[in-house]
Order: C-alpha cells, then sequence, then structure tokens
C-alpha cells in the first residue's frame, strides 16, 4: 500500500496510499470523465481529472465558470443527474471506489464519510422545519441517537462548535441570517464526523467579513475534525487564505497542482499565471489585465492543450498534443509542454 | 460650471413612512456632487444592507427619496421637464450586475445596442448605425463579426456585459453609474471589464460612479471612495488613504477580512480591532450604527450619530476616535474628493434649494 514512486499522471497503475512525501491519502481520484449530453452533443465537462487529497489537508480546487469544478463535486456525491453521467474514472475513498458504490451505500456513505457544503447551501436548510429537527434527520438515516438528553446534548455541542448559540437549535431557516444558517449546514455537514468534506463556493453568498468568519469556523472544525476539506471555488484570494494545496482547473481538467505559496510565487501554467497576473491588489495600482480570448467551448475542444488559443508561449507541439499532468518540479504538477519533466523526482 | 449630478441630503425610507417602527432607513443624511470636469471616478462601497444600491437606483431616478433632493445640472429630478429628463436618461447611464436581465432573449444583441441609436436619433442611415456600433464594440475589445448577429444566450456573460458597456458608451454620457458590474463575471474578464470602463474615463471623459462590495477592485478603479454602513457614510476621501490606511473600525474590519491572494499575508479580521466593547443600548434614534460590533464604542457613540471628521484635507471618518478633528457637514463631503476639491476655488451657481424635509439631517 505504500507506493512511494507515485507518479500522478493521469493514469497510475496500482493503488496507493501515500502520496510521494508520505502523507496518507484518503481521497484519490483517477481520471474522472463526467459529460452532459446536450442536443448539440456530448458537453465534456470533466475531461480526465486525476487529483489525491491527503488526511486532514485543505485542498483547494479552482477554476472559472465552465471549467468543471462543481461537476467533480456533485461526482464525488453521486449526485450527477442526467442529461450528465459519469463516464469514467475512479475516487477511491480509503481504497473504496465510491464511483461504483450502489445507491443505498452511496446514501449510508453521505455525511458519515464524505459531506457536500454547496453555494446554495443556505437555501437547502427545510424552511418548515427546526435547525434542530434537520440535523436529527441526517442522524435517523444513519442510525444515530435522534432523542433523548444524549441527542439534545450532541447538538448543543455541535451548534457551539459552529459557533451558533444553542437556542438556533429551536429556530426555523428564516429567523437566521445568512451567516448563521450557513453556519448551520457546517453544522449538518459535520454531524457524522466526516473524512471529507467537499466545500463548494460555500461563502460566494456572503458579505466579506462574513464570509472570512465562516472560513475561520471551518478552518478550526477541519483542524479539530481531522477531517480533509476540498475547497472548490474562482476566488484565488480565498484559496490562498484558506488551502495547503491548490489545483487549478481549465476547460474540464486539471492543469496544476502544488502547494499554495509555491503556485502564488511562481506559478508554472502560463493559464496559471495570467490568472494570477489578473487578480486585482491591493499592493499595487493600476494594473487590469485580464486574459485575453475566452475558454474554449466544450462541445467542440480544441485539439491539443485546451489553453493553446490563448496561450502567450504557444509552440506547434501544444496544437496537437494533450499535455499530461506530470511531476515536473519536485511536488509541482503542470500540465504543459513548456516543462521538462523532472526525472530525478520521476 | 453647473453640477452634473448632485445628491443632496438624501434620505431613503422603505416601509412604514417616517415615523412607523416597520421602517427601514435604507440611506439616510446622503450627499454627493458630480462636477462635469474633470471627469471622475467614485467608488462607493458596502455590504448588503449598506444602501449602494438603493442609493443607485437613487442616483438613477428609479425611485425618489423619502427626503432631500437629487438634483440633475441643479434642477430637482420631481421637476424636470420631458426634454430635460430625457437629457438626464442620455447623459447618465448605468449598468448593473446582471447584465442577462437587460437582455430580451427573442432579439439578437444587435437589439439593445439599435434601441438606444433609434431612441435619441443618433444616427442618420443604417450604415451610420452600423458604424457606431462597431465603433463601441471595438472600444470594449469585441469583435462585431462575433458578437452581432448572436443571441443573449450564445454569449458569455463576461461579453455581455460587455455590451452592456458599449452601450453606455454609444449615448457618449456624460456619467455612468456601474452597480455591482463584475460581480457575476470571472476573475480574468473582470479585469478586462474594468479596465474597459477606466478607458471610457480617460479617453472619452466619461465620469463613473463605481458601485461595489470589493474594497479591491474599488481601489484599482477610483480616485475616490465612499464606505457605506447601513446606509451612512462611515469614511470617505482619497482610495489611497482609506483602503491602505483605514480609520473608521469598520474599513479596518472590512479590509481586514479581504482574502489577500498571497498565502504569506494571513487574513487579519478581528484581530485587527478586538472584540466587540457590546453591552451599550443606544438611547434615541441617532447613534453610531457600528457601535455593536465596535470594540471602541464609548458611551457617545450611543447617544448621537458621530459627524463627518475631517482627519485629513482628503479623507473624513464618521467615528469620536477622530473627534479631536473638525467636523464637516455632509454636504460638504465632496470638498474632499479630489474632483470637488479642485473645484472649490470656483464660484458655484447658486442653486435654488428645493423641500426636502430639513428634519433629516439636522
Amino acid at each position: 500500500m505504500s507506493d512511494t514512486s507515485l507518479r500522478l499522471g493521469q493514469t497510475r497503475p496500482e493503488p496507493a496510499a501515500q502520496s510521494r512525501d508520505g502523507a496518507e491519502i484518503v481521497l484519490d481520484v483517477r481520471d474522472l470523465r463526467v459529460s452532459y449530453y446536450t442536443p448539440r452533443g456530448p458537453v465534456r465537462a470533466v475531461n480526465g481529472v486525476s487529483f489525491t487529497l491527503r488526511r486532514g489537508e485543505a485542498f483547494g480546487l479552482v477554476g472559472e465558470s465552465g471549467s468543471g469544478k462543481s461537476t467533480i463535486a456533485l461526482s464525488l456525491m453521486q449526485l450527477i443527474k442526467p442529461p450528465g453521467r459519469i463516464e469514467g474514472g475512479q475516487a477511491l475513498l480509503d481504497g473504496r471506489d465510491i464511483l461504483a458504490l450502489s445507491e443505498e451505500e452511496m446514501r449510508r456513505l453521505r455525511l458519515a464519510e464524505i459531506a457536500l457544503i454547496t453555494q446554495g447551501a443556505m437555501n437547502s436548510l427545510n424552511p418548515v422545519m427546526r435547525i434542530r429537527d434537520q440535523i436529527v434527520d441526517a442522524w435517523k438515516d444513519h442510525g444515530e441517537p435522534v432523542n433523548g438528553r444524549e441527542a439534545e446534548d450532541r447538538i448543543r455541542d455541535l451548534l457551539r462548535w459552529v459557533g451558533l448559540r444553542p437556542e438556533v437549535a429551536r429556530m426555523y431557516p428564516h429567523e437566521l441570517s445568512g451567516g448563521m444558517k450557513q453556519r448551520a449546514v457546517i453544522a449538518i455537514a459535520i454531524s457524522l464526523r466526516p473524512k471529507v468534506i467537499i466545500a463548494d463556493e460555500p461563502t460566494s453568498a456572503l458579505d466579506v467579513v462574513v464570509q472570512r468568519q465562516i472560513m475561520q469556523t471551518l478552518r478550526r472544525i477541519q483542524r479539530e475534525l481531522g477531517a480533509a476539506v476540498i475547497l472548490i471555488g474562482h476566488d484565488m484570494g480565498l484559496m490562498a487564505q484558506f488551502v495547503d494545496r491548490l489545483g487549478v482547473m481549465y476547460a474540464g481538467k486539471v492543469v496544476e497542482v502544488s502547494p499554495v505559496r509555491d503556485i502564488f510565487k511562481d506559478p508554472l501554467h502560463p493559464y496559471t499565471q495570467l490568472l494570477i497576473a489578473s487578480l486585482p491588489s491591493l499592493a499595487r495600482k493600476g494594473q487590469l489585465q485580464g486574459i485575453p480570448g475566452l475558454p474554449p467551448s466544450l462541445l467542440s475542444p480544441p485539439p491539443g492543450c485546451p489553453f493553446h488559443p490563448r496561450c502567450p508561449f504557444v509552440m506547434d507541439r501544444c496544437r496537437v498534443a494533450v499535455p499530461l499532468l506530470e511531476l515536473k518540479r519536485p511536488n509541482r504538477l503542470v500540465a504543459c509542454h513548456l516543462y521538462e519533466r523532472d526525472e530525478e523526482q520521476a | 460650471m453647473t453640477t452634473l449630478l448632485e445628491a443632496r441630503k438624501v434620505t431613503k425610507v422603505y416601509g412604514g413612512g417616517l415615523f412607523r417602527r416597520d421602517r427601514t432607513v435604507a440611506l439616510e443624511d446622503f450627499s454627493l456632487r458630480i462636477e462635469p470636469e474633470p471627469p471622475s471616478i467614485t467608488a462607493i462601497v458596502g455590504e448588503s444592507g449598506s444602501g449602494k444600491t438603493t442609493l443607485a437606483r437613487l442616483l438613477l431616478g428609479m425611485t425618489m427619496p423619502t427626503s432631500g433632493a437629487i438634483l440633475y445640472q441643479g434642477k430637482d429630478l420631481r421637476k424636470l421637464s420631458r426634454r430635460e429628463w430625457r437629457a438626464f436618461r442620455r447623459d447618465v447611464q448605468a449598468i448593473f450586475q446582471d447584465p442577462y436581465e437587460v437582455y430580451n432573449p427573442f432579439y439578437k444583441v444587435d437589439h439593445v445596442l439599435e434601441l438606444p441609436i433609434r431612441n435619441f436619433g443618433l444616427a442618420h442611415s443604417r450604415r451610420e448605425r452600423r458604424a457606431m456600433i462597431e465603433e463601441a464594440l471595438h472600444a470594449v475589445g469585441l469583435r462585431p463579426e462575433e458578437t452581432l448577429g448572436r443571441y443573449p444566450h450564445q454569449l458569455s456573460g463576461g461579453q455581455r456585459q460587455r455590451i452592456m458597456v458599449a452601450r453606455a458608451l454609444l449615448l457618449r454620457p456624460r456619467l455612468i453609474i456601474a452597480d455591482e458590474p463584475v460581480s457575476m463575471v470571472d476573475a480574468s474578464l473582470r479585469a478586462t471589464i474594468l479596465g474597459s470602463l477606466l478607458k471610457l474615463n480617460q479617453e472619452f471623459g466619461i465620469s463613473l460612479i463605481y458601485i461595489t462590495h470589493d474594497l479591491t477592485t474599488a481601489y484599482q478603479v477610483s480616485q475616490d471612495i465612499i464606505v457605506l454602513y447601513r446606509g451612512s457614510v462611515v469614511e470617505a476621501g482619497d482610495v489611497e488613504q482609506v483602503v491602505r490606511d483605514p480609520q473608521h473600525p469598520y474599513t479596518r474590519l472590512l479590509v481586514g477580512s479581504i482574502p489577500l491572494p498571497n498565502p504569506d499575508r494571513v487574513w487579519q479580521g478581528e484581530r485587527v480591532l478586538g472584540r466587540p466593547a457590546g453591552e451599550l443600548k443606544p438611547i434615541g434614534s441617532s447613534y453610531c450604527k457600528f457601535h455593536e460590533r465596535c470594540p471602541f464604542a464609548m458611551p457617545m457613540c450611543i447617544e448621537q450619530a458621530p459627524p463627518l471628521f475631517q482627519t485629513d484635507p482628503r479623507r473624513v471618518t464618521a467615528c469620536y476616535l477622530y473627534r479631536e478633528a473638525p467636523a464637516i457637514e455632509p454636504e460638504e463631503l465632496v470638498g474632499v474628493f479630489a474632483n470637488g476639491h479642485r473645484e472649490q476655488a470656483a464660484p458655484r451657481p447658486e442653486v435654488q434649494r428645493e423641500g426636502g424635509a430639513g428634519g433629516a439631517g439636522s
């Protein structure tokens, strides 16, 4: 189980429970492919995505709209609905492929081992149920105690944990502010102590002050729980402040995965470079540099590298050969022909 | 030189009426002047509930103030003649958050560009109209051949928003009020769209009021900034000063909450402030609205709302921590702005005062 010669390319021969630097891997996503079938043809929303999640870490998946990041979240929860379809790949949660589970097995796994907090999660609360009953409902499904002192104590602890007063248990969602609702959603998500929490734009509907408070709460909980978090979003600032490692998505593919400091200090993929250069900063004024052009249509993606039509460093090879996500620097994966493979590392 | 657009001691109350209990004061005693020259960029920053969208609607004449007045070239919007209203509608253009709502899905995007030209009789022939549209599209970085003849759903959000900028440009307005123009747009396009707004200002001399929740883009775009908190101005003036060295505890909290795209600069948040002092209960109706969250709250904060203290020739802060500085009237706010600053010496034509329920401000 300790395959230390792990190469995080698009295909990997053996199951692995450890990353190259020895960290324990809790979730191993391999060559995930998801398409949406439209009248105009299949949209390849997730097109061969591989990444690993280490136990207890915060991993970010950043990308713009249409890059496939939310589809990954839904796939891992087996919540892809027609016309969408998971067409291939594996997602090994502690070695077990959760994409191959039956509906019933998956139902038991959700919340207990892997939980999802989404963008509109605040609106996913049932408006006519007290917060307490919504937590109890989640427990019922998983054979947890739902009555008596023990349940009440646990609900109170849970609310306190996410920074809510005990009275909130008896309240209805409309009595709570947006930030409090999102805290309640987090309480439900962590109520069964999952190993993996997927947070898909958990704060994009909130103001910056509340956003920061919620994210700091989530990080504290994550550490106390020892859970791994996949933070999905478009805000590079949020990623910089929250995650340990970051994966950058473009047009249904992961184009770069690195420790977050490395990405901001020395982005390797040209898309990452331009993305970081386009961020408005408080440090320097008067540089508003967008990325010219538009992301490709996923109905008919360009041959070769999906970024080649917008890439300032495009070479002939980029127009024909798809670059693989490979280890090109220590601890750094990038899918770009500009870089020679780091042979010593690989 | 007549002031192009002015908000004079504007208060907007929703629901109830002034003395009912269920009323919501969306904006309180707000004053701002936009001079025709030199072209300026003013950012208005606030979170939800700050009153910033109410302000946009007031400035555009989409809703009328409960007290105070909005004046276009010195005249109350409520008293404009048909002809003057038309001139106002042309001089002051709006760009909103979600451009999709502006489009009719059954018409090609050409329609939203042709309509203003027709309405205002800007072109004398089809050819001239087409040339104007193409020029405007080029100005915002769109290629006409990739844009015209398409339906709104065939374009990306960023393209649709840039078409709205092009549309605003067609009318050669003197002022554009942009309410969260890039908050629905991806980061890589955000810079492009803000860049085209800046270009309108620099190349076409159009003034801009940029309304947003995002301090970072406000900093990038504007010279002057107004920070609103629950309907009141908490801090205003030179953007460099306000954003890089915030004074008001709320502005400090806001700046400290921005997730900076730099893993080595850790989120500050409450750490810049400390815990709220708490325990103070306002007695009257006038108090600092930030007192409940403020670690520096003092008894005086709940007795009377703080006035604008001018802590610098180019900055005001509505906080008693700065009570040593001279207090100014809300109408004098514009005096700290880049464009108002230069203006001050010039004699201002006396504008007829409108009956705007004096009670609110004094």
